[in-house]
Formats: structure tokens, C-alpha cells, sequence
């Protein structure tokens, strides 16, 4: 492990090219070194690619031909580190270039700076063969690092053999790699199914990855439920993630199939210090207490798993909770203000605590108003899922504003994409869970979980090391060693 | 098409109305109040007539309250409490011509910290207050005795179905089911509001959580209308859920006929959105009588409990904001007529799963179309 987080160094050159004030094509043109610096200063690993470097060849074809006459230090994937990115030239200014590296000692898409989109897919795994998963898994890990490069898969999406289709499907050709993350999980029935052990890894299977229990309201559609494996594709441009998902998908046939996905637009959450908190889709500011990447003490304690956890191939993974729930839209819409902020526990407007003060300002669970009730009520939100109220545990949201169109009855179907992010399941999700579904009013009257699964989420592939072919390294290889 | 709905028993008798707060109209220019702990600063003491607002912020460390008061320093014309330190509301009030006082009260005690404030003649008509009080208190009265009235007749309803249950007389039973169940989904709102009895009498099987037991009527409907899978309770654990239904029915009744107890105008609007509410998220889906499906007669009872909230408030609506008023008879009227194709709770009701997805597609927007005005219903009738 590095001494700092991937996101602490992607913070770093973050604010570089946010200080200089200038539109992302200027940064990159002019302001190259100046990153490259900030890298460095950091102590991450700096590398800038030429002709012929491995990695360059594992990156394929440049989707987009400008970064060719690009001079070498800006080029395509110039920058690479753990969870670092690479700026290339943008031709518009809003355009984001920046990529990042899929190895590094946890996977990315997790403390990264949440991007804007979001491509959710959960596969049944269609072979019975050892072998085949392990191939499929090698094939995914080779497809994601090319893919989040902002490259095309194999010979390209217009090129290759003229009577073959293209290896890649071509939509986002002349798209940038738009901070692009592929997360890869694994869910407990890839382990055991039916009392089978599908693989010969059952014995391996982590006792956080439970199944998860029935909680109160729960009306979940047989359709969003659970899954072999994962993927988490998040980026700023929802082609590139649809992209990235749907190549993936393709890799993958014959051995394992879409079971069900989930597209999110618009980020409810903030995985670091410097982003706005966004709202969710009851217009009130969300995740205003999430864990942060910069806090690093915080994060390795309720996020990365340990050896001592019980599973040594699990160290520097994580456990990821995916949750599909809809908000029930026109109700809410038709609920006052007044009692939208009592359920929530604080202001629409500025996200304050009901409690006084600004949105950061900590919640005095205490105060009372002048029925001597406490401002911010005990059943609000904020109340039964603040950390302390839970054994101080916290959690890494990572969630999506989702609509899948309208229902029969002609109302959006509508919600969020609850991500989130653990150590332990077990003690940082269920508890908080089962209080929230039978005394959060909010969740109680306004929500239904549609959809629900957990897995696994392996450590990522170390720096540098070689993949694809027959003995590349891919994501879970310790659990198939 | 004149509907007719099935009002309370008692009289709503007419109030004479001499008028009314409003608050349709909205001033021109807003009054910031900023409220420290010794210090209460208007930007402005004197205004015209008509709508004030004030934009109170409380700049100090304690939790405010802001009042506009009469010029006796007793009668509140319009206040807004609990504003948390760093918090601002905003309060809109229809103000008569004459001599007032401000107050803000840092900290909630004592007499707040006092000055003048002048309201001039804009020629405006801005109708007295004063009389809403006393509507609002008939409105409270009024709506009790239904309330009452209706928990009464589930009392009788509940007792002679689980007789016929425990007696093992299913067909009965559940030919009574739905017929009961009207008078709670009625008053729904109201026994949502004892946090205990509302789960143990009408959690449904979605509702539940891992290993939580599961009593009220709904564990009783399964039981009485199985699934095709097959269902069949022993005789006793109906014993057990009858029992404490019964019981349940009954200490229901002891608080609501509590010589205490009441109701508000605001818990009377909110009660009425609420009930739409249900109609909307359990009823119009098929939801709430997963194994029965007479999804419509709760979509009645909560129609007419909705209808009776609104009928009690009405005179105050009707002066404060006599569009809305005129919307939400209409829409009643609308959904009621669309129902009345189905059944009524006399004659019987289609099954929910008899429905075609035309006619609940058609239903659902008729009470969406009522929800809306309806969600303004609580806003109208206590500003």
C-alpha cells in the first residue's frame, strides 16, 4: 500500500487545475508540468508513457486521434498512479479528459471522487467451469484498464478484419475517457448456490457477505435482486459508462449474463471534501456525513477490510451494498414543507440541522424548541441514521439519482440507487438498515427497496503488473490462487 | 353529476362568517427580522395594509420565536417558533390597519424583546381576524364526533367478526371483512397517530421485517382469503389474533372517547392528505388487500374520511381561499363518480384483481388530480 490514498494524490492535482482558473484544455496544454509536479510531490508513482511502453499497448487504440500529435508528457494515460489520472487535451473546454488507473491496491470507483453517471450491472455467471470464470475475470480486468484509459477494445471500433465485426462497439468514439472507474464484486452466490459450490471456493466464502435479511417495507422486484458479480461503472459522460458496461457484458457471454442493471444520473453523494453535497431526488442535500476519502484514519477502519477480518483475499477489498429504492415522487411532492424538514432533520434550502447553523454544523440531537421536543426529532432521518446513534459507524455512500421511465399508473419510477461502501455489513449496514425501515417516517411512507443485493469487492491488481493473455493478473485472483 | 358522499352524522352546522385571514396576495417588499440574543431589528416598523411578510432570521445562539402581536401585547396575530440558530423562516400574514407589537423571544421564555409596529390603511380590504379561531375549534368538534361516531361502529362491526372467526364460520367472516374495515380506514390518520396501534392492527405481510410477528387484520385476511399456494392458520393462533384485534379495536375507542382527547384543524388537513395518500400508494395499487382485494372499499372509507376533513374546514377555506375549495369539490366529485362505476361499500365494490388496467390507470389519475389541491388543503385552513 502507498501512504496515501489514490484520491489524496487525485485530490492534489485536482486543485492544481482548479487553482489555475482556467478551462481544462488550457490546464492541460499549458499546465502539464505543473501536474506532473503535484504527482510527484506526492510521492506517486510518475509515469509518462511513450511509443511502446506496455502499458500503452494494454491501453489499445486512443479512441480520440488528437491525443496522437499531443506532445509525450500530455499524451494519452501521461499520468499514471494509483488512482491517479492523466489529462490529455480537451477540444472543449467542459469536456472531461482525465482518466484513471484501473490497477492500485484497492479498485477504483470506490474513494474516488464521485463522478456524475453511473452504469450498474449484476451478472449470473452461465458456466460451470472454474476455468471459464477465471478466463472471463481476466478477460474483464484486461477490458477495464483499456476501457478506463479512454481506448478501444482489441483492433478498435472501425478498424480491424473488414469481414469481422469490430471488436469495440464504437459509441464512444471521439469520446474522452471521462474519469471512467470499472469496480468489480462478487456476490454469495458465486460461492455457494443451492447448497453448491459452484467454483471450490465456497469454503472462502467471507462471513460479511451475507444474505440479507427481509427488512420492514421491503417490496422487492424478483428482478433487482442479488447476482453472481458486479460491475460498477461510473463516469462523467453516461455513454462512456453505458459503454463501458455494455463491452463488458459482450466479453463476457458464455460465461456470465446481465441478470439485471441500473442506470443513475446525477451523484447523490460526495466521496470527497472538495465536492458540492448533492441532492437526491426529494431535493434535499444528501449524504452531508459521508466518509471521505481524505479521512484516512476513518477510512481504514470502517472500510478496507483487514486480514484479521477472517479472509486474507479480501484484504483492501471492501463489501459493497446496492440498494434500488423508489421514492414515492408525487407523494412526497404533496407533503408540506414544514413536515418534509421535520422528517428529514434539516432545512430544504441550505441543508442545515434543524438544530441551528450551516449544513456542516454538527446536529444537537439535544436542543428543544418550546414544547421542550428536541428541533431535530428522534424519528427524523438524520437522527436514526447519524453515527452516533449507530456505535459511530459510518458508511461510503455512493449513490445515484435513478428514473427507469413511468409505471403503469403513470408515475415516475423514480428513486435512488443507494451505494454504499463497507468494512462489515454486518454491524455497519443491517442495524442501521432495520432501524431506518421500521422508525424513519421518511423511509417508512416515502420509500420502497425494489431492489437489494451485496458483494464482495476484491482489493485491486497491484502497479504495473501485466494483463490479459493467459497469465495476466485480474480482480479476485488471490481467491483462485 | 351531483355525487352524494357520505357525510358524518352530525350536523355541519352553517357558521356565520364575518371573515377571514387570506393569504393569496403577497406583499410587494419583505420585512427582515434578524433575532440576536438581546436584540429583535425590523428593516422596516410601519407597512401598509394587507399581506406582510417577514423574513425572520435568528442571528443569535439560542433557538427563536417570532410574533406579531396586538397592541395589548397578549393576542398572537401570527407567530413562527423553534427557527434553530443560523435558521431562517419566512412568515406571510394578512394584516388589518393599527398598532401592533413585535416580539422576538430568544431562548422561548418570557415576553421576548418588545417594540411598535404600525400597520397604515392601504385601502386594501383585509378581512378582521379573530373569528377563524372559533371555525377552526367548531372544525375540531365537529370532526371528533365523527371520529368517535366511526370507531364506535368498528368497535361492533370488529367484535361480531372475530366471533364469527373463532366460531369457524369463514364465509361470514370474510363477507364482513371489508365492510368493517371501512370504519378504520376511515379514521386511518387518526389511529396512525397512537404509534402503537397502527402496526398491531394493520401491518401487511410487506410490511414486516425478519422474524417480526405479524397481527391485525391483515394476518386474519390471509387467513380467510388464502392464496392459491394454500394458507391455514391453526384455531389457535386465530384465537390470538382475534383476541388482540379485539383488544386493540377496543383501547382504540377508550383513547379516542378520552375526554382529552382531540384533533386539531391542522392534524384534521394533514389527516386528509394523508388519507389520499393511502388511497395513492396502498389502495390504487392493490397493495393493502393483498389477499382479499377489496382494495376499493378501503379506497371508499378513505375518500369519504378525506371528503369529511375537507367538509369541516370548509368554511375556513371557503374564505380564505374559495378556489381551492371550489377545486377540491370538484375533484372529490370527480373520483366519487369514477368509484360509483365500480360499487359502493352497501352494494359491494369490483375486486381489485377484476380491475382492468384502463380503469385503474383512470382511478389513479382522478386521485392524483384530487392530492394535488388537497395537499393544500392544511396551508388554507390554519394560515
Amino acid at each position: 500500500m502507498t501512504d496515501m490514498t489514490g484520491q489524496e494524490e487525485t485530490k492534489a492535482k485536482e486543485a492544481a487545475a482548479a487553482t489555475s482558473g482556467r478551462p481544462a484544455d488550457a490546464v492541460a496544454g499549458q499546465s502539464a508540468q505543473i501536474l506532473a509536479d503535484a504527482v510527484a510531490g506526492d510521492g506517486a508513482e510518475v509515469r509518462v508513457d511513450a511509443a511502446g511502453d506496455d502499458a500503452a499497448k494494454e491501453s489499445g487504440v486512443s479512441r480520440r486521434t488528437i491525443f496522437g500529435v499531443t506532445g509525450v508528457a500530455v499524451g494519452a494515460a501521461a499520468v499514471a498512479s494509483a488512482g491517479g489520472f492523466a489529462v490529455g487535451r480537451a477540444t472543449a473546454p467542459t469536456v472531461t479528459t482525465a482518466s484513471y488507473e484501473f490497477r492500485g491496491s484497492h479498485q477504483s470507483g470506490i474513494v474516488t471522487s464521485q463522478q456524475d453517471r453511473m452504469h450498474f450491472a449484476a451478472y449470473d455467471v452461465t458456466t460451470s467451469s472454474r476455468d471459464e470464470l477465471i478466463a472471463l475475470l481476466r478477460r474483464w480486468s484486461q477490458a477495464a484498464a483499456t476501457l478506463m484509459a479512454g481506448s478501444e477494445i482489441g483492433a478498435g471500433a472501425a478498424g480491424g478484419n473488414y469481414a469481422a465485426p469490430p471488436d469495440d462497439t464504437g459509441e464512444a468514439l471521439d469520446l474522452p475517457a471521462s474519469k471512467l472507474t470499472i469496480t468489480f464484486g462478487f456476490g454469495p452466490t458465486l460461492f455457494e448456490k443451492d447448497g453448491t459450490d459452484r467454483f471450490g471456493i465456497a469454503s472462502m466464502r467471507p462471513e460479511q457477505l451475507i444474505d440479507l435479511p427481509k427488512f420492514a417495507g421491503d417490496t422487492l422486484d424478483p428482478k433487482f435482486v442479488g447476482g453472481d458479480l458486479c460491475i460498477q461503472a461510473c463516469a462523467d459522460d453516461p455513454t462512456v459508462a453505458v459503454h463501458a458496461i455494455r463491452n463488458l457484458s459482450r466479453i463476457a457471454f458464455g460465461a456470465a449474463a446481465i441478470k439485471w442493471s441500473q442506470l443513475g444520473f446525477g451523484r447523490t453523494s460526495s466521496t470527497t471534501s472538495d465536492q458540492v453535497t448533492p441532492r437526491n431526488f426529494m431535493g434535499f442535500k444528501d449524504g452531508t456525513h459521508n466518509l471521505r476519502a481524505e479521512e484516512t484514519a476513518l477510512v481504514n477502519k470502517w472500510l478496507w477490510s483487514e486480514p484479521a477480518d477472517g479472509e486474507a483475499w479480501m484484504a483492501g477489498g471492501s463489501y459493497l451494498v446496492a440498494r434500488r429504492i423508489r421514492i414515492l415522487a408525487e407523494i412526497w411532492d404533496r407533503t408540506s414543507l414544514s413536515e418534509q424538514e421535520a422528517l428529514v432533520g434539516r432545512t430544504k434550502g441550505s441543508g442545515a440541522p434543524l438544530s441551528g447553523g450551516k449544513e456542516f454544523t454538527p446536529t444537537d440531537f439535544d436542543r428543544a424548541g418550546n414544547n421542550g421536543e428536541p428541533l431535530v426529532a428522534p424519528d427524523s432521518h438524520i437522527a436514526i441514521a447519524h453515527p452516533d446513534h449507530n456505535a459511530g459507524s459510518m458508511m461510503l455512500r455512493r449513490g445515484y439519482n435513478f428514473t427507469d421511465g413511468a409505471d403503469d399508473l403513470g408515475r415516475l419510477d423514480a428513486g435512488l440507487f443507494f451505494l454504499a461502501y463497507v468494512r462489515d455489513p454486518r454491524t455497519q449496514f443491517v442495524p442501521i438498515q432495520e432501524r431506518m425501515s421500521s422508525a424513519d417516517i421518511m423511509t417508512v411512507e416515502y420509500l420502497r427497496t425494489t431492489g437489494s443485493a451485496l458483494f464482495a469487492v476484491p482489493p485491486g491488481i497491484p502497479l504495473g503488473a501485466a494483463l490479459g493473455g493467459t497469465d495476466g493478473a485480474f480482480i479476485g485472483q488471490s481467491l483462485f490462487a | 353529476m351531483n355525487v352524494r358522499l357520505i357525510l358524518p352524522a352530525v350536523a355541519l352546522g352553517t357558521l356565520a362568517l364575518s371573515g377571514c385571514v387570506s393569504n393569496d396576495t403577497v406583499a410587494d417588499g419583505a420585512i427582515d427580522v434578524s433575532s440576536t440574543s438581546d436584540g429583535c431589528k425590523l428593516t422596516a416598523t410601519t407597512v401598509p395594509s394587507g399581506s406582510v411578510v417577514f423574513n425572520v432570521t435568528n442571528d443569535g445562539d439560542d433557538v427563536t420565536e417570532f410574533y406579531l402581536l396586538a397592541d395589548d401585547g397578549l393576542r398572537i396575530i401570527t407567530e413562527v417558533e423553534n427557527i434553530g440558530p443560523g435558521l431562517s423562516r419566512e412568515l406571510v400574514a394578512q394584516v388589518p390597519p393599527g398598532d401592533y407589537l413585535t416580539s422576538c423571544k430568544p431562548g422561548m421564555v418570557g415576553d421576548g424583546i418588545q417594540a411598535a409596529f404600525t400597520v397604515t390603511d392601504s385601502g386594501a380590504e383585509v378581512g378582521p381576524t379573530g373569528e377563524v379561531g372559533e371555525q377552526l375549534q367548531a372544525a375540531s368538534d365537529q370532526y371528533l364526533l365523527y371520529v368517535r361516531d366511526q370507531v364506535t361502529t368498528l368497535v361492533t362491526k370488529t367484535d361480531a367478526f372475530a366471533a364469527a372467526y373463532l366460531a369457524g364460520d369463514d364465509a361470514a367472516a370474510a363477507d364482513m371483512y371489508a365492510d368493517t374495515r371501512v370504519h378504520w380506514e376511515r379514521i386511518e390518520p387518526v389511529a396512525e397517530a397512537f404509534g402503537d396501534l397502527d402496526p398491531s392492527m394493520d401491518l401487511r405481510e410487506a410490511d414486516l421485517s425478519q422474524n417480526e410477528a405479524w397481527t391485525g387484520w391483515h394476518h386474519i385476511e390471509k387467513d380467510l382469503f388464502p392464496p392459491a399456494e394454500g394458507y391455514e392458520l391453526t384455531q389457535g393462533e386465530r384465537q390470538g389474533l382475534a383476541d388482540r384485534l379485539v383488544a386493540d379495536t377496543a383501547e382504540l375507542d377508550r383513547r379516542v372517547s378520552a375526554e382529552d382527547f382531540q384533533v386539531d384543524a391542522f392534524q384534521i388537513g394533514n389527516g386528509a392528505k394523508e388519507l389520499l395518500d393511502e388511497v395513492a400508494s396502498g389502495k390504487i395499487t392493490g397493495e393493502e388487500e393483498a389477499w382479499s382485494h377489496t382494495d376499493l372499499w378501503d379506497f371508499q372509507a378513505n375518500l369519504d374520511g378525506a371528503y369529511v376533513a375537507f367538509g369541516v374546514l370548509r368554511p375556513v377555506v371557503e374564505q380564505s381561499d374559495p378556489d381551492l375549495a371550489a377545486e377540491l369539490e370538484s375533484r372529490f366529485d370527480a373520483v366519487q363518480t369514477l368509484l360509483l362505476e365500480q360499487g359502493s361499500v352497501d352494494a359491494g365494490f369490483t375486486y381489485y384483481d377484476d380491475l382492468t388496467e384502463g380503469q385503474i390507470q383512470e382511478l389513479a389519475r382522478a386521485v392524483d388530480a384530487l392530492g394535488e389541491p388537497l395537499s393544500r388543503l392544511t396551508a388554507a385552513a390554519v394560515l
